[in-house]
């Protein structure tokens, strides 16, 4: 968000100048829209840190709570990536709990950023036979395995490219976010999205004030409003201090691992040099920064 | 004169079509990454030799140490049986045909455990003992892929001993209750 600062003169001169060019007919190879795309989602440190107090005096009359509004930026030499173990995972959805609770999504209506999906074992992977609604006294249930899904971060984002507002793109350290502030909710990025891993919201929020985590990020679990479009962030708020995603933490098998890319000695690399991974629908080149793979 | 002019532009044509697979390649290689980028590790990043952080082993309550029952003058019975005055409660699942305690637990030091080689390994380390056998799991295990890690992913990491999520004497995991499944989509009438 640091860019080259736009002054109020800077716009309208440009304005006047795209109109000039239209009156006269020419062919301005500086257009109006080249000037938005560049530069309408860039705020100077000052806007950005007037609204991170507006978003914690909100809390604090709504929640009654002393929340923090964070907007760390990615840090230089990191490229996360995920990495899931579908031979351990078993499909009890703590994930899915701690993801709701970390993240301060919406508890009426249900609004869960991961779904665990049931397959048959028979099947293999078969989105079109999974099963995310299966409730059970025990799992796993037997002949079925788990997979579950959320965001997954794709270095060639159909979600960005889908938006036409540039409310969701593609941090430095590869994720992807978007700006609740920007979104128009016209649910674009969701059809695009070949996970299904977006979430939009129909109602207002709620959220019980005790259970509001305080610790928040601008571009992650900060409340949404009604009518925009949600998804994980992996976190943000926890891994751009260093820690690890709720998820990875609460899995109660170890199926989740998360790191930097870029370190030889992480866990994510460990995982791509030593064990036969795949990604979902390899064949759309999403290029998905979420990996799945065979621990056993 | 004119055929001048149809040969530059298809000229033209062949360079425009030149660029637009020249972009497409450029557009291939962005969504590609290159691994060899600088990554400097934090200050408190670990190293392979640093020691690992593991939790205290899950004694049942009371149980440790052992020598508190098992005194140094007590008769060490070393014959394989079925144990009926104590420990009824242990149910051994863990290749029970070829083991029995005191391949673990040495009878000499009651509370120590011991490899096959006869060295002694305390509880705290017990995962040395279970890498014997285990050697894939325990190699995935110490680079933090095997079993659940918290912390840092840059940084400080906590470990979980092998015996905190298995039960030694009967490792494989017991099915748990799923939490609630998510609503279905409602149908708007």
């Amino acid at each position: 968000m640091n860019a080259p600062e736009t002054t109020r003169r800077d716009l309208l001169c440009t304005l006047a100048g795209c109109a000039a060019a239209a009156v006269a007919g020419g062919c301005s190879d500086f257009t109006h829209t080249e000037f938005f795309r560049s530069h309408f989602k860039e705020l100077s440190e000052d806007e950005l840190t007037a609204i991170r107090e507006k978003i914690e005096a909100e809390c604090k009359t709504k929640y009654d709570k002393d929340v923090t509004v964070s907007n760390t930026p990615a840090r230089e030499g990191v490229q996360f990536a995920y990495a899931l173990d579908i031979s351990r995972c078993v499909g009890c959805r703590r994930c899915v709990y701690a993801c709701v609770a970390e993240n301060n999504q919406s508890r009426d209506p249900v609004v869960q950023w991961i779904r665990v999906l049931e397959m048959d074992k028979e099947k293999g992977i078969d989105f079109e036979h999974a099963n995310p609604y299966y409730d059970a006294e025990t799992v796993p249930r037997p002949g079925h395995f788990y997979l579950p899904v959320a965001c997954q971060h794709c270095a060639d984002p159909a979600c960005v490219k889908s938006c036409p507002v540039g409310a969701t793109w593609k941090e430095p350290d590869g994720i992807v976010v978007i700006d609740y502030d920007w979104c128009i909710g016209c649910r674009c990025c969701m059809s695009a999205c070949p996970y299904g891993a977006r979430r939009f919201n129909w109602k207002d929020p709620s959220l019980p004030a005790d259970q509001v985590n305080a610790n928040m990020h601008i571009l992650g679990n900060r409340p949404r409003p009604k009518g925009v479009v949600e998804k994980c962030t992996w976190c943000v708020q926890r891994v751009r201090d260093g820690r690890y995603p709720a998820c990875v933490e609460v899995c109660p098998v170890g199926a989740r691992k998360f790191g930097n890319l870029l370190d030889p000695s992480s866990e994510i690399r460990y995982v791509l040099d030593k064990k036969r991974v795949f990604v979902l629908k390899n064949e759309l080149a999403t290029h998905p920064r979420f990996y799945y793979f065979y621990g056993l | 004169m004119k055929f001048d002019i149809a040969r530059r532009l298809r000229l033209a044509a062949l360079l425009a079509g030149l660029a637009l697979v020249a972009g497409a390649c450029g557009r291939h290689e962005s969504s590609e990454l290159d691994l060899s980028a600088g990554w400097v590790p934090g200050p408190d990043a670990p190293t392979s030799d640093s020691k690992l952080h593991t939790p205290p082993p899950p004694f049942s309550e009371g149980i440790f140490p052992c020598s508190e029952c098992h005194e140094a003058d007590m008769p060490v019975n070393t014959k394989r049986r079925e144990l009926s005055m104590a420990h009824t409660d242990i149910v051994l699942k863990h290749d029970a045909e070829h083991r029995w305690c005191l391949d673990c637990h040495d009878a000499a030091d009651r509370d120590s455990l011991h490899l096959a080689s006869g060295e002694k390994v305390p509880f705290e380390e017990s995962y040395r003992l279970c890498g014997q056998c285990h050697g894939d799991k325990y190699r995935d295990w110490r680079a933090g892929v095997h079993g659940r890690r918290s912390g840092n992913w840059d940084g400080e990491k906590s470990y979980l001993l092998c015996v905190n999520c298995h039960n030694a004497h009967s490792p494989h995991f017991a099915p748990i209750k799923p939490e609630p499944p998510p609503p279905k989509p409602e149908r708007t009438p």
